[in-house]
């Protein structure tokens, strides 16, 4: 697809990545909200253990606490470089 | 007892001053008491939208740090009966709003005001944060733009942990939705973010929208709060607000692109 085609999509489309994009920032920005205090700097330096190993992206590291009941559940998400070079 | 409200969004320049003014001139227009202070420090700029900035003499900070009375520091609104403004300091000093000082001068107000209507600054600094501290209730402005939905979700988890009410053990206190500088074609062409989506997205009540309106800008460059002019779109949708603010059931308007005109529907395409 040129940069040309990418003008002439549908102009629909612009209100609904908003509302994708806004959807997903939220929700992170939320989780981030309630979690603990620790959160922000743990992904850091567990972003800074990964790259020892495999070169990844700032946002490869994702961190969700969910509440099950009485027990609290930190979900971890890394997600690596899918073609090895 | 007044019923404190603050105004407040986050992102800047989204119509919280416009808000402001509008909503505490339609109470008083119903006949409630009705006190609007201005919290940006430095940046005073309510007076200018309720055409009273040449009779500014005392303000918000003077009267905190009793340099003058709250009677010599609030301005009566002439155009409407039970309107009165307290402007903001001009000063530099970001400290200048100390939490027992604002805590007083609203109870102070609240001995024989019905509302309180708090103007907050933009940011989530100082000033933005002792408006909404005392609050019983908020009005989140908000734009249906990118910045300004993230920012008022933001706003939104302050007024859920940073106000009395929470640290008192209370419950948080209830926000409403005000969608303002809406434009109904930019939403049907797909180019803007809908009222359901934003409602979607921030999950809160709705208070009301706004459109997009030549008479904002009218209305602040004569010094009239806009809910003044009747006859335009956007002062009849501040007046819904208000109702809808003191329990009334009103349908949303101006939130459609407008039916086409007798010749449009001739031919209709
Ligand atoms: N419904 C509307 N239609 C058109 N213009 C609007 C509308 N609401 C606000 N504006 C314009 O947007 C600008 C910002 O408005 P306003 O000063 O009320 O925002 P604010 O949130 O108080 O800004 P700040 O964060 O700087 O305090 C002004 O020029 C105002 O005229
Ligand atoms: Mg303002």
């Amino acid at each position: 697809m040129g940069i040309f085609d990418y003008f002439r999509q549908p102009r629909q489309k612009s209100a609904s990545v908003a509302k994708e994009r806004l959807q997903i920032i939220v929700a992170r920005e939320r989780a981030a909200r309630s979690g603990p205090d620790y959160l922000p700097a743990m992904q850091q330096e567990l972003l800074q253990v990964i790259r020892k190993y495999v070169q990844v992206d700032d946002d490869a590291v994702q961190m969700n606490v969910d509440r099950e009941g009485d027990c609290e559940v930190l979900e971890l998400n890394i997600t690596l470089p899918d073609d090895k070079e | 007892m007044a019923r404190i409200v603050v105004i407040t969004s986050g992102k800047g320049g989204v119509g919280k001053t416009t808000t402001s003014a509008a909503i505490a001139t339609g109470l008083a227009l119903r006949g409630h008491k009705t006190a609007v202070i201005d919290f940006d420090v430095g940046l005073r700029n309510l007076d200018l939208i309720m055409g009273c900035e040449r009779r500014v003499v005392y303000d918000f900070v003077n009267v905190i740090n009793g340099d003058a009375n709250l009677k010599q520091a609030l301005i009566r609104d002439k155009r409407v009966d039970n309107l009165f403004i307290l402007p903001a300091s001009q000063t530099r000093d970001k400290d200048a709003l100390s939490q027992e000082g604002v805590e007083r001068v609203l109870n102070e107000l609240s001995e024989d005001f019905d509302f309180i209507v708090c103007d907050s600054p933009a940011g989530i600094e100082r000033g933005a944060l002792m408006a909404a501290y005392f609050a019983d209730e908020a009005i989140v402005v908000t734009n249906p733009e990118v910045s300004s939905v993230r920012d008022s979700d933001r706003i939104l988890g302050i007024l859920a942990s940073k106000t009395r009410k929470v640290e008192q053990g209370g419950d948080p206190i209830p926000g409403r939705l005000l969608l303002t500088r809406y434009a109904p074609e930019r939403v049907e062409r797909g180019e803007m973010l809908s009222i359901e989506d934003v409602g979607e997205i921030l999950a809160i009540d709705l208070l009301g929208v706004i459109p997009e309106s030549q008479a904002v800008l009218n209305a602040s460059n004569a010094g009239q709060p806009v809910v003044l002019d009747e006859e335009s779109d956007a002062g009849q949708a501040y007046q819904d607000a208000v109702a809808r603010f003191l329990g009334e059931e009103r349908p949303l308007r101006f939130v459609d692109v407008p039916k086409k005109g007798f010749f449009g529907r001739l031919f209709k395409g």
